[in-house]
């Protein structure tokens, strides 16, 4: 059987994902004691928690309808609309805060708006800001993950539910789907939202918006108490268990089947195209506005940015293709592995990077690397593998329902037709999950190329990425050229994530 | 290029330099070692009068640093640390990494300062900075910042120095009363940001009226950006200080070439270069005094620091007052 080494290599991945994971975090709790939690602790894993719920609540319900009016309807302009909502979640965090900052700040447009019109201003600062900041990142990948699921419906169902008049296209069509993809959604989303620690921070307006992570980042920093961090850690990946298992619960395979690939042209029900121009409007202009401000701000100074920001840059753009490959390659055998057989381990190891920690990962790491080698000589190689790492949940969540229909549709011909091994996967594979694959593997790559990772803790001279720089030009007053360093990599990353995603697409049956 | 590749192109590298001359190698955080930080002039500098190689290892700040330290014990490639702050150098003193200086150089600090086990390098006072064409009247104390509608954006205790520096101002300032002060100013805290450059980002992005810095910040925008618009406001309680410190580790191979460092980051020299690179006062004044721009800056007339036992002692029970303070 095919399936043997597949199941085999899948094993060993999730082996490694979990030795990466916990083992850093088991690194950390040997150079230390017993840990015990304060009562701030506490207040801090409840805060964390109710944010990460909030967001991804309103995330996924406001992601169901932006799919949907923009599954059924074309207008000029849709593929690069749909292509530019994907960027926000590619932003570096504190970019994309002062983006935010620029529309909803005190001194922002909407409060000049509302002072013109004389009605109080409002404050982003505090737990809705938290929020709106985690939709504004958010949202994107959820309405892709749904498009895409949506894609994924044969057109003959439609068809079909039409000629019967089927007085629910919701319930018989749509709501399977939505049973497939959004529990894995909301999981992501949900995983993304409890290791927030800048937005939480700085949005969050005081220790009152204290998340684990920042608890986290004390316990290393300046206590030292590195079993506490790793008592922490363990919190999260506790939850992080519990919210996987919780998902699977809701999830239901798809029961769609295959169908002849026609091209989907759905007819819109009548007399909501002014509804469907309002969701889409919306959409639009919350997540273009704070990118355009972005634009904005970064353009002054692009010219005139020091080389090292250029050769970093460089340095970014083949570490996210490494990093990408690698990560795709490991989506790709985890989601196959896991659609033709269930298991609940495997799902977790895919999600489990989710739930880590940045500084215990990258702390751990370092603790575990350092006595055999000197950290500065793999810094490359070492960040490579942990942004790969950080994007793998993403991509397994694209690709597993994908794959899964796949199997459940597909799998009996090519077993009949005995086409295994390489020629299943170029013939069938391949060509079948095209679109999530470009799709994810965008994402892989502009992720890493924006992930801060753990450059930050093992980088020595001229081995500074991009995000790196980025931080440390607006460390030294130098905020300009920080600005436009974010928007060069913000640029540099959408390039990548739009090549991968337009080549999925274009390459799809 | 593979990523083993440079990896191993980079190990050469560094092999190769160990072959020619010895290497001093000094971890300290990124912005003292970025190319517009102090590090390259310095290393420059220093390479012309030692026969050797500098190497910065770095990490992101001083806190992180003194983790990176923690971390390695005994067994750092570190010859010499710079960067950590006096709340730092008593934990930094407790892991008995470090070595007695070989000589103490004299400094111009406005405090006396004198340490067994680290030289001070530059220091700075804190203070809130604000746009001096938009707040004309700033306030002239905590209590009358406190009494005012302005806004201001500070940095966390737990994750930044500057935020940890504002926490031992206000305790020395007021001392059993800070709860008091805190609990007044929560109402004028817009936000609190993670580290500095969030917290002063988003004061140039209009989001607060004031921000905590340095009295030296204004410095970076006349000089740098001949943009006179930026002030420090003087407080009546006196300004907290910030003193930077360098030291050598025990376990060092290379004890005459550290203490040839450490002598060099005193010398009029380096420090020359502090002012301009770090935006900090130079611990000496060189003999040519500091780059024009800096006569136009605030000079408080009262500066507080704790000691670095005091600091140490208070650290832990200040930022859960802090934290209790503003979590209502």
């Amino acid at each position: 059987m095919a399936d043997r080494p597949l199941q085999i290599t899948a094993g060993l991945l999730a082996l490694l994902i979990a030795t990466l994971v916990l083992g850093t975090a088991l690194a950390l709790a040997s150079q230390s004691g017993g840990a015990s939690l304060h009562p701030a602790d506490w207040s801090a894993i409840r805060f964390t928690i109710l944010q990460a719920l909030l967001s991804t609540a309103f995330s996924c319900a406001l992601a169901i309808p932006t799919a949907r009016a923009l599954m059924r309807r074309r207008f000029p302009g849709r593929q690069a609309l749909i292509l530019l909502m994907g960027a926000p979640f590619l932003l570096p965090v504190i970019v994309a805060v002062l983006g935010l900052l620029t529309i909803y700040g005190r001194s922002g447009l909407l409060n000049a708006a509302l002072q013109a019109v004389g009605i109080a201003p409002i404050s982003i600062y505090g737990l809705w800001g938290v929020v709106l900041a985690h939709v504004f990142f958010n949202l994107p990948l959820a309405t892709r993950i749904l498009l895409n699921g949506w894609h994924a419906i044969p057109a003959e169902r439609f068809r079909l539910a039409e000629t019967l008049n089927l007085p629910s296209l919701f319930r018989h069509i749509e709501l399977p789907m939505l049973r497939a993809t959004l529990p894995g959604a909301a999981l992501s989303i949900f995983l993304v939202c409890l290791t927030s620690f800048v937005v939480a921070l700085t949005l969050g307006g005081g220790p009152k918006a204290t998340t684990l992570e920042l608890a986290i980042y004390q316990a290393l920093r300046f206590d030292f108490d590195p079993g506490k961090a790793a008592l922490l850690a363990a919190i999260q990946f506790a939850i992080c268990t519990a919210a996987v298992t919780l998902s699977a619960r809701f999830t239901l395979p798809s029961a769609l089947g295959a169908g002849l690939d026609r091209s989907l042209v759905l007819r819109a029900p009548k007399g909501r195209k002014a509804q469907d121009a309002i969701v889409i409007t919306a959409g639009a202009l919350f997540l273009l506005l704070p990118l355009f401000a972005v634009l904005i701000e970064g353009l002054p100074a692009l010219p005139f940015l020091p080389i090292e920001v250029w050769q970093a840059a460089t340095r970014s753009i083949w570490m996210a293709l490494a990093s990408a490959a690698l990560s795709t390659t490991a989506a790709l055998t985890l989601a196959q592995a896991t659609a033709r057989k269930g298991s609940r381990l495997l799902e977790l190891s895919a999600m489990l990077p989710l739930s880590a920690s940045g500084l215990v990962l990258g702390t751990g790491l370092f603790l575990m690397v350092r006595p055999y080698i000197r950290p500065e000589d793999v810094a490359l190689p070492v960040t490579i593998l942990v942004n790969a790492l950080m994007s793998l949940p993403f991509l397994y969540r694209l690709l597993f329902p994908e794959a899964q229909a796949l199997h459940a549709a597909y799998d009996r011909l090519a077993q009949a037709m005995a086409l295994t091994g390489w020629p299943r996967l170029r013939y069938l594979t391949l060509p079948r999950l095209a679109r999530p694959l470009g799709l994810g593997t965008g994402l892989a790559a502009a992720l890493s190329m924006g992930d801060l990772g753990v450059i930050a803790l093992f980088a020595g001279q001229g081995q500074a990425t991009l995000p790196l720089v980025v931080q440390r030009l607006s460390g030294a007053y130098r905020m300009d050229e920080a600005a436009a360093a974010a928007l060069l990599l913000v640029a540099l990353s959408f390039t990548l994530f739009a090549l991968c995603d337009l080549g999925g697409r274009r390459a799809a049956p | 290029m593979k990523p083993i590749h440079l990896a191993l192109a980079f190990l050469s590298l560094g092999h190769m330099a160990m072959a020619d001359a010895p290497v001093l190698n000094v971890l300290t955080y990124d912005s003292f070692a970025a190319e517009w930080g102090p590090g390259p002039a310095i290393a420059k500098g220093f390479e012309a009068t030692c026969a050797c190689k500098i190497n910065y290892i770095t990490a992101g700040d001083g806190a992180a640093v003194l983790s990176r330290l923690k971390m390695e014990g005994a067994t750092s490639e570190a010859d010499v640390v710079v960067g950590l702050d006096t709340t730092l150098t008593e934990s930094a003193r407790a892991t008995g990494l470090f070595a007695p200086l070989a000589a103490t150089a004299p400094n111009d600090l406005p405090v006396p300062y004198t340490d067994a086990n680290f030289e001070p390098f530059d220091w700075g006072w804190f203070a809130f900075v604000y746009d001096n064409t938009k707040l004309t009247n700033p306030p002239k104390s905590f209590k009358e910042l406190a009494a005012s509608n302005l806004k201001i954006v500070i940095e966390d205790p737990r994750s930044s120095t500057p935020g940890l520096g504002l926490v031992m101002w206000v305790k020395d300032a007021y001392g059993t009363d800070s709860a008091n002060i805190w609990k007044d100013l929560a109402d004028n805290i817009v936000t609190v940001t993670p580290s500095w450059d969030e917290a002063y980002g988003l004061f140039l992005k209009g989001e607060a009226d004031m921000v905590l810095s340095y009295t030296t910040s204004p410095a970076y925008h006349l000089i740098a950006e001949k943009d006179a618009t930026k002030s420090a406001a003087p407080f009546a309680e006196g300004h907290y200080m910030q003193v930077e410190v360098a030291g050598k580790l025990a376990s060092s191979k290379q004890q005459p070439l550290a203490d040839q460092f450490l002598a060099y980051l005193a010398s009029d020299a380096a420090q020359a270069t502090i002012p301009t690179t770090n935006w900090m006062y130079p611990a000496k004044t060189p003999a040519e005094g500091l780059p024009k721009g800096y006569e136009t800056l605030i000079k408080p007339l009262k500066s507080l620091l704790f000691s670095p036992t005091e600091a140490e002692g208070q650290r832990q029970a200040a930022v859960e007052e802090w934290q209790t303070a503003l979590s209502k």
